[in-house]
């Protein structure tokens, strides 16, 4: 199987670590992993702003430099949405059949992490160790638009070491949704409020997810509030084993 | 151009896409939904469902129907009760109140006036509790049943049905249809759920239970 | 559309990150949102749970609307020749404006200046009080909340429960300062229970009721093969004005048709379970024409356009208009729990009214409604009929920016920041170079690994979150010295 790697521009320039997680951990799980150097981004900002045509450069580029691989396998569940879901959308409206065609061709072999590791290679204990306690946030775009379900869980669940603590309110939006932090600044951090506090009550040391995004959004505010919580992606927990970065 | 045509050109303007050959029935509506939600003994869930919107469910046979209409409208003091057209007598017993029948037709005011109105329906729904009157005798005009304080509604148990696919087949559109569930309530004070806005405040059912088939000789 | 009807968008409500802002910190409205919108969730998630067929029905709902807004144009005619078959009588309005003077036409011709009305976000978004008003017609509302609404002189801030922005101590003080200007007073006594607030409104009402010869109301759906129209409630205003008069007016969208009576037994399932969280609701009254001696001697149905034709021609969009107005998605929506309706500024307030608000009044009225999301998805989930909002709301945020780009009002900093962007993303060594300035500039605001507050226009952000610091080794920097094959 020849496996993919779509870093995301988000994960390549501000959590690197979490794509050298996801290949450790693939490489551990028994696969080679290839990095097509000529990808550089989804298009989902461009996309959720309004701004399409200037997308339709990006959603080429995915398909070319992508083109061929068995599986596309990536840390974010909203850029996997975005090309799942968004990248034919993108095609037909500003594209051209050929374009419709490449797209149709590479999108559903696109996994988040999660999906990859649990519906393609059937496995739900990949072998790590992560001894600390830990509450899962459930993303929206992995929850709602890829529906991943409890497989996230179930991977934590296997991980030896973990703790892990309910999240209150689990399912309830974390308020970053990518351009509306700035837009309706007021709003994102009344919802990053709530969410912050329901991580407070879990005791968790911990904040997993699938998407650095929501992360990043979660894990600013209680950085900032000095909550001694982490932020850590999913990636990085499983691969973890006690030896190397966690 | 009047509006009846401008507007119906626009719909169909708006729908060039609808290819002109494709029919509404083309368009398939999957009906893998169910018939019914009902349990096993739909009269029960009929009373229980019912019960569930504080109104007061009383189950009889035949014979103990009109004695326990006699002591509901008793028990609640009724001094005029509006009866309508077709509401079946042997049902009704003599008692304190006076029986305003709907022939020739009541006025407004009168039926404002009195405190309570008694009627048949035209079936019952045991999923969801409901009664439907559909104007025919014993339900009468749909104001009988809106006006007074407390009504008091005659079923009997083989017009129970499970579901609302159901009731919707056996009810004539053509009528006019009133489906009541529970008494009038309001949940716009602070979503507190509070019975009895306008409409009857009160409602009582009496289920009359279907007399057993006769023993073979 | 030539001019913005202002019943439908409240002209002077400001663009919504900053009509939220306002509402964000009125902590009654907050702790009054959260409660009633909690509160209906749950009973929503209960009395759904209890179906196990509930997908299977969402399904057949959307599928439903689908048929009939794909042949809208033959279901209307169908209506309109049942409805008069059965001796109503059916009007077709363009606009508001048209709308407006039908139904003032119509009461005029009664002879009367009073009418009651029910259950009608239709007329809301027409402006129809107004109309009459300056008619010289006095219309009272007659639902609980939309009565509060009217006697505090302010606008619905929810799809079901109109005034859920008000609690019941200011419910008391509208009754008590109200009431007595438009008919009977409120008991001097009147406490803020909710059972003595709704005693006061029947008492108030009731004698309305018994006078009134002419109810506008709306309509949940019209039969179009029986011409069967129906209104679904609880309180038994609905009951009051629907049979009492001897004149009905009933203002509906197209949109509202449905095929047969049989495809009601779907959406009175899906209706009452989404909307009040409840099996059923306490009344449902249909009627088909007029029926000699049981109820008004004459009805009118207006069928209303008023921008639905729009949204109709739009492939996409046009999924907005199967809404069956249940609220289910203003429920689940952490926007709306938290900035309410009026933030919206539009008689349709939350998920549904940023998808169909644009929509009805065109994009470049509304514009900032499509982005009042996070594009959770939670309103899709809740949707009975299955419209995918998200979907709808990205479709609209790209109508937003080609009209803006199209007039020449793209905000230029915005512009610039997606042009910059599409420029650097388009190779990767562009991206290379850009991730070394972000790396760069890093360095010089971080602190301790950390971005803390900044100035400027990164200040929405950085007010209430630190950044991490862009990392000086990227991944495919990584990539390049520990993986590349040379």
């Amino acid at each position: 199987m020849r496996i993919a790697l779509f870093i995301t521009c988000f994960n390549d320039t501000l959590y690197p670590s979490t794509g050298r997680a996801v290949v450790r951990l693939l490489e551990r799980l028994g696969h080679t992993v290839e990095f097509p150097v000529g990808q550089t981004c989804c298009g989902q900002m461009h996309f959720n702003t309004g701004y399409r045509p200037e997308a339709l450069p990006l959603v080429r580029r995915f398909a070319e430099v992508f083109a061929g691989y068995d599986a596309v396998v990536s840390p974010s569940a909203s850029c996997v949405g975005m090309v799942r879901d968004s990248h034919r959308v993108v095609a037909g409206q500003y594209g051209d059949p050929g374009l419709c065609a490449a797209v149709d061709a590479v999108a559903p072999r696109v996994y988040e992490l999660s999906e990859f590791l649990v519906d393609v290679l059937g496995v739900s204990d990949v072998g790590a160790f992560y001894p600390h306690k830990v509450a899962y946030h459930p993303t929206c775009h992995s929850l709602r638009m890829l529906r991943v379900g409890d497989k996230p869980l179930r991977l934590l669940r296997a991980v030896r070491g973990i703790e892990l603590v309910e999240l209150a309110q689990a399912d309830s939006c974390c308020g970053f949704g990518g351009t509306f932090a700035l837009k309706n600044a007021g709003t994102s951090v009344a919802m990053l409020e709530d969410k912050m506090r329901c991580v407070g009550e879990s005791g968790a040391q911990v904040l997993s997810a699938a998407d650095n995004s929501c992360l990043m959004h979660i894990g600013g505010g209680l950085h900032r509030l000095r909550s001694g919580v982490r932020v850590v992606h999913l990636a990085e927990i499983l691969a973890a084993t006690g030896e190397g970065p966690a | 151009m009047n509006s009846r045509h401008s507007v119906l050109d626009r719909v169909r303007r708006a729908l060039a896409d609808v290819p002109a050959q494709e029919t509404p029935e083309d368009v398939v509506v999957g009906r893998d939904y169910l018939r019914s939600h009902a349990g096993a003994d739909i009269v029960t869930q009929f009373a229980e469902r019912v019960a569930d919107y504080q109104a007061r469910v009383v189950r009889v046979t035949a014979d103990g129907a009109p004695g326990a209409i006699a002591a509901l409208l008793g028990e609640r003091g009724v001094r005029e009760l509006v009866v309508p057209v077709g509401f079946p007598g042997e049902l009704l017993p003599p008692g304190p109140w006076k029986s305003l029948v709907d022939e020739p037709p009541l006025g407004l005011a009168a039926v404002e006036a009195a405190d309570a109105v008694i009627t048949t329906a035209a079936l019952g729904i045991a999923v969801t509790g409901t009664l439907v009157l559909d104007a025919g005798p014993g339900q009468g005009r749909r104001m009988l049943s809106l006006l007074p304080d407390y009504h008091l509604c005659v079923v009997r148990q083989e017009q129970i049905v499970g579901d609302v696919p159901g009731a919707l087949a056996l009810l004539d559109p053509a009528r006019p249809l009133t489906f009541v569930s529970g008494p009038s309530a309001t949940s716009d004070i602070e979503l507190d759920r509070v019975e009895g806005v306008h409409g009857p405040r009160t409602l009582h059912v009496l289920i009359i239970a279907t007399a057993p088939a006769p023993e073979q000789p | 559309m030539t001019t913005t009807p202002n019943g439908l968008v409240w002209l002077d409500t400001p663009a919504f990150p900053r009509a939220a802002r306002a509402a964000l910190a009125d902590t009654a409205l907050r702790a009054n949102l959260k409660h009633a919108t909690g509160t209906i969730r749950d009973k929503r998630l209960a009395v759904t749970g209890e179906l196990t067929d509930w997908e299977q029905l969402r399904d057949a709902g959307a599928a439903l609307k689908r048929r009939t807004l794909r042949h809208l144009d033959r279901y209307l005619v169908e209506l309109e020749a049942s409805v008069t078959r059965a001796g109503g009588t059916v009007h077709w309005a363009g606009d508001a404006a048209e709308a407006n003077r039908i139904v003032a036409g119509l009461v005029e011709a009664t002879g009367e200046c009073e009418v009651v009305k029910v259950k009608s976000m239709a007329t809301q978004e027409i402006g129809l009080n107004e109309a009459l008003a300056e008619a010289g017609i006095t219309a009272y509302e007659t639902d609980l909340a939309e009565l509060i609404v009217q006697l505090g002189r302010d606008r619905p801030s929810h799809i079901l429960v109109p005034a859920i922005h008000r609690n019941r101590g200011e419910i008391r003080e509208i009754f008590r300062r109200e009431m007595g200007r438009w008919g009977r007073p409120a008991p001097d006594d009147l406490t803020d229970d909710p059972r003595a607030l709704a005693e006061a409104a029947r008492l108030h009402l009731r004698e309305k009721f018994l006078r009134a010869k002419v109810a506008v109301s709306g309509a949940n759906f019209a039969i179009a093969a029986t011409g069967t129209v129906g209104v679904v409630e609880s309180e038994g205003n609905g009951r009051m004005c629907l049979t009492l008069p001897r004149t009905l007016i009933t203002v509906m969208g197209i949109e509202k048709v449905l095929p047969l009576w049989s495809d009601l037994e779907v959406f009175l399932q899906l209706l009452p379970r989404s909307s009040t969280g409840e099996r059923m609701n306490p009344y449902t009254s249909t009627w088909t024409g007029i029926t000699p001696g049981d109820g008004p001697r004459d009805f009118h149905l207006v069928l209303l356009d008023n921008g639905r034709t729009a949204t109709l021609a739009d492939t996409v969009g046009r999924q907005a208009l199967a809404c069956i107005r249940c609220s289910a998605c203003l429920n689940v929506c952490p926007v709306y729990e938290r900035t309410g309706g009026h933030a919206y500024g539009s008689v349709y307030p939350g998920p549904i009214g940023a998808v169909l608000t644009p929509q009805l009044v065109g994009v470049e009225h509304a514009a900032s409604l499509p982005f009042a999301s996070t594009l959770c998805g939670a309103c899709y989930d809740a949707c009975p009929v299955k419209i995918n909002i998200p979907e709808v709301l990205a479709h609209l945020r790209a109508e937003v920016v080609e009209h803006k780009r199209r007039t020449h009002t793209l905000p230029s900093a915005e512009a610039l920041v997606m042009k910059a962007a599409a420029g650097v993303l388009a190779t990767p060594r562009r991206l290379a170079a850009a991730q070394k300035a972000a790396a760069l500039a890093g360095r010089l605001v971080a602190r301790d690994g950390g971005i803390g507050r900044l100035p400027g226009p990164l200040h929405g952000w950085t007010d209430t979150r630190d950044t991490p610091q862009p990392p000086a080794e990227t991944f495919r920097g990584w990539w390049h010295k520990n993986r590349e094959q040379s």
